[in-house]
């Protein structure tokens, strides 16, 4: 809460100064990235800020690397995952905040302790199960092991949101001759539209920003997604660190503008999903 | 039975899709992982095929013997070591920056509203592009980091060339990462603190530091167990960090448990499938025994979930 008492100008001073080296520390390292973008490949590492402005690394990054492949992969990988993710923890959203039936306590305890199942667990099985399936380098198999993130979390988070709509529209809905499906359906859903929207982008940020899986299970240059694609510009044989730096910001820039609609209800969801329980 | 059905099928009907999901993506692979530890499997004798020919498995079961071989080998040990001082490192780093920062926010200050919107940027970018700026900064010929240094004649400093350096480049590459959230999810916790409490110790004659310690803290406690206990096991199973920014090294000072477990299956050569496993599931326990202490270690202090 804010006070009413008038600060000391020293002490208003002290504050500012904090906040403004919390802000610097924030804000040069993607600034930095932005600006090296716009260099000309030669003065990437120029300590000035742009002398010669140009496109070329945007330009190169586009016409010349498997860039778009990448792009067009991690988009069909996340978008399948937030799709499936998000409708199937709805669902299970709904059941264990309605109703009380047998199995549901086991349930809301697999769903919470997998949420913090390490990939390193899962990721040679998993890896092993999809070689054999022939899913190894398709976004089908990224997409199923994604699943595994998303699901418990969503479903957590959803319940939450459910929580927060009253019981009596339920009711309203079976006194006008709905079943529980279409309650859900017809009635709840919409209202849940927040929270569908918020476990939607939480799903979409992770998804894009995952390395491990996409790592290990994608090779062979025009499959990897974003995150395997732009480990080629800086590796141990050499660094393009104009076209990284370009690369990313074009990654960055969705997942950032995704997050700013989001992130008012990211904590909210978590910590009322995580001390309710 | 029958009347069981009849009275919960819709609820069995919409937990049904993740149950399955979770049995098959989770449930089966873990089972499976558990097995493949015991096991000698490794690139050359797991089931694959090459061209149109499919050769079956031959690995054979091996009891405990990788995790003999691991609990034996000090190089578990050292990674443990390290991971633990990562985690505590990261985690209490973050927390205390997190609380200040969120304190400042908590202000009437002027411009609130855009250090609050600045501080939450490193957030909503994907971790792995930070990493490479990160790693643009801290290069040691050209960085930024030592190029300012140099500027202020001080030597540059091998930022991912020295063992120990190293380790603190990426726990300060983790905190920045993690900070965003703490403010935030702590900045909630303090804004839910009712004014009164303030003015009424204030007209007590509570000092700052009393005000602090006796409603700030007790305040903002049940967000911050949770927050911890989130950061905690995000930062022990922080893999792209280290794996994008050291890949380990130098000489293997930051590796951490899962980076290594990733190394033993996915980097080295041969892959050593039974091994990674086992580390996978030692990992698994550490994290559940720890997760089990600390929810006991709350509920002795009376919290309730």
């Amino acid at each position: 809460m804010a006070r009413t008492r008038k600060r000391s100008p020293l002490a208003s001073a002290g504050l500012h100064a904090g906040l403004l080296l919390g802000t610097l520390c924030a804000l040069v390292p993607p600034l930095w990235l932005l600006v090296t973008s716009f260099k000309p490949k030669s003065e990437s590492f120029s300590a000035a800020l742009v002398k010669d402005f140009t496109l070329d690394n945007y330009q190169h990054v586009v016409d010349d690397t498997h860039f778009l492949d990448w792009f067009a992969n991690s988009l069909v990988v996340v978008g399948g995952t937030t799709v499936v993710g998000v409708f199937i923890a709805a669902t299970t959203g709904y059941a264990i905040s309605r109703f009380r039936f047998p199995g549901m306590r086991p349930l809301m305890w697999v769903l919470l302790i997998t949420q913090m199942f390490p990939m390193a667990v899962l990721i040679v099985p998993l890896y092993n199960t999809m070689a054999t399936l022939g899913l190894l380098n398709q976004p089908l198999g990224l997409i199923i092991t994604y699943l595994t993130i998303a699901v418990p979390f969503c479903a957590w988070m959803m319940k939450g949101f459910f929580d927060a709509i009253p019981v009596d529209i339920d009711e309203s809905g079976r006194v006008d001759g709905l079943n529980p499906f279409g309650t859900f359906w017809r009635l709840i859903l919409p209202l849940a539209r927040p929270g569908l929207a918020v476990t939607g982008f939480y799903t979409f940020v992770t998804a894009w920003a995952e390395v491990a899986y996409a790592t290990a299970f994608m090779t062979g240059e025009e499959n990897l997604t974003l995150a395997g694609g732009l480990q080629t510009f800086v590796n141990r044989y050499g660094a393009d660190w104009g076209s990284m730096t370009a690369a990313a910001v074009i990654v960055a820039v969705p997942a950032a503008v995704v997050f700013g609609f989001a992130q008012r209800h990211l904590v909210s969801g978590l910590t009322a999903g995580a001390t309710k329980s | 039975m029958r009347a069981a059905l009849a009275r919960y099928w819709y609820a069995w009907a919409m937990v049904a899709p993740v149950v399955i999901v979770i049995g098959v993506i989770v449930g089966y692979p873990l089972g499976r992982g558990v097995y493949l530890s015991l096991t000698d499997a490794d690139e050359s004798n797991v089931a694959r095929d090459i061209g149109v020919n499919h050769i079956p498995a031959t690995y054979e079961f091996t009891g405990l013997d990788n995790y003999t071989a691991i609990l034996s080998d000090s190089v578990f040990w050292d990674r443990l070591v390290w991971t633990a001082v990562w985690t505590v490192g990261c985690v209490s780093v973050t927390f205390l920056l997190g609380l200040t920062l969120a304190n400042m926010l908590n202000r009437q200050v002027r411009g609130r509203s855009f250090y609050r919107v600045a501080m939450i940027v490193p957030w909503g970018i994907p971790a792995f592009v930070s990493v490479f700026a990160w790693k643009m900064l801290y290069n040691e010929k050209n960085g930024l980091l030592n190029k300012v240094l140099e500027g202020g004649g001080i030597d540059g400093v091998p930022w991912l060339g020295d063992p120990t350096w190293a380790k603190v480049a990426v726990i300060a590459v983790n905190v920045w990462l993690g900070v965003p959230f703490m403010i935030v999810a702590l900045l909630g916790a303090l804004q839910s603190i009712p004014g009164e409490l303030y003015e009424a110790a204030e007209m007590d004659g509570a000092g700052p530091w009393q005000r602090f310690r006796n409603i700030t803290l007790p305040g903002v406690r049940t967000v911050s167990s949770t927050v911890v206990l989130l950061s905690t096991i995000w930062t022990f199973n922080m893999f792209p960090v280290i794996f994008l920014l050291t890949r380990g090294g130098p000489e293997d000072s930051t590796e951490i448990l899962v980076t290594y477990a990733f190394r033993l299956a996915f980097v080295n050569s041969p892959r050593d499938f039974a091994a990674s496993a086992a580390w996978g599931v030692l990992i698994l326990v550490l994290l559940s025994l720890f997760t089990v202490g600390y929810r006991r270690l709350l509920r002795r202090q009376g919290e309730v979930w």
